[in-house]
């Protein structure tokens, strides 16, 4: 067993726990940090498998931004844990016949197809002992040549999202006060002043002087 | 002994299988429901990736990449909508989420 068999074992064994942590843990916030530690093993497979842009991409996008996405939800609401935990097990038979089910189909499949391909092909490992070679670079040069257009329409997906995102939980504060520009520039002179006849009144006395009452409050 | 394609499906194949039983166990929080889908693409990305690999091909690759794009996009709306949710309902329960039931 070289050394690179025993990197494996120990992130494949540190990633299924983790994932079982994530699935078990009590606390959502404790579930979010262990699929971060998930994440970190994951993507040091990927490095074994010679995936260096995506490992790293994984890194950055999934613990640099979604995963703190999801810790600012899960602190955000304030979510009562005995009634989420109630009846937690009660559908564990269920799941862990499914489970079972899928992890044995895959297994009769992979044992019976995939023993035979012991080594990987040999054209990438010609590819990889020169000395220039860069994954990222093979990446980019297919991504914006044969995968042009897909990649525009992954872009148009990301600008969906933001502004999903944006418009589903934008909501507008009774207690703020703005400015309607629109309405700043349509006003006329007559909204803002409005003149107002009077009967002027016949002073008696001087004591009995009265200030008119005000007829009309101009209009806001 | 050499690390071989079986190596990386099988743990693939367990990742999976461990989170639709996380799908399955955890009905009443929506947050952990969508970090076992988060998992479930995990185990698909490292099953490209392992292919990617063995077969000598980079296309493999570019699907993981598109892969994260989408269920990057995914979550945020996914998230957005959960919070929308909490806001009306005061629960993330998805037994409660029957109101088009009728």
């Amino acid at each position: 067993m070289d050394a690179k068999t025993g990197l494996f074992y120990l992130f494949a064994l540190v990633l299924l726990f983790a994932a079982f942590r994530v699935i078990t843990a009590r606390n959502p916030v404790h579930a979010a940090l262990y699929l971060v530690l998930a994440f970190f093993q994951a993507s040091a497979l990927w490095i074994l498998l010679k995936a260096e842009f995506l490992a790293i991409t994984l890194v950055l996008v999934y613990v640099g931004a979604v995963m703190v996405l999801f810790l600012f939800v899960v602190m955000m609401l304030d979510i009562n844990l005995d009634g989420v935990r109630k009846g937690f097990w009660k559908h564990f038979p269920l799941a862990a016949s499914v489970g079972a089910l899928i992890a044995l189909q895959m297994a009769a499949v992979l044992m019976g197809g995939f023993r035979l391909s012991e080594e990987p092909k040999a054209a990438l490992l010609a590819g990889e002992a020169a000395t220039q070679y860069s994954n990222t670079k093979e990446l980019g040069k297919l991504l914006y040549s044969e995968y042009l257009y897909p990649l525009e329409i992954a872009a148009v997906i990301l600008l969906v999202a933001i502004i999903a995102a944006i418009a589903l939980t934008l909501r507008e504060r009774k207690d703020s006060k703005s400015q309607n520009p629109s309405e700043q520039v349509r006003v006329k002179s007559k909204d803002r002043v409005s003149l107002v006849k009077m009967k002027s009144a016949v002073v008696a006395s001087p004591v009995a002087s009265v200030v008119a009452p005000v007829a009309g409050e101009p209009k806001p | 002994m050499m690390l071989t394609l079986g190596h990386f499906l099988t743990l693939g194949a367990m990742l999976f299988a461990l989170s639709v039983i996380g799908i399955f166990l955890n009905r009443k929080n929506l947050i952990v429901l969508l970090m076992a889908i988060e998992l479930m693409l995990l185990a698909v990305n490292t099953n490209f990736v392992a292919f990617s690999y063995y077969l000598g091909d980079m296309h493999g690759q570019i699907f993981v990449f598109f892969i994260l794009t989408v269920a990057a996009a995914e979550s945020a709306i996914g998230l957005a909508i959960l919070v929308l949710l909490f806001r009306n309902k005061s629960s993330i329960n998805v037994d409660e989420l029957n109101t088009l039931k009728g």
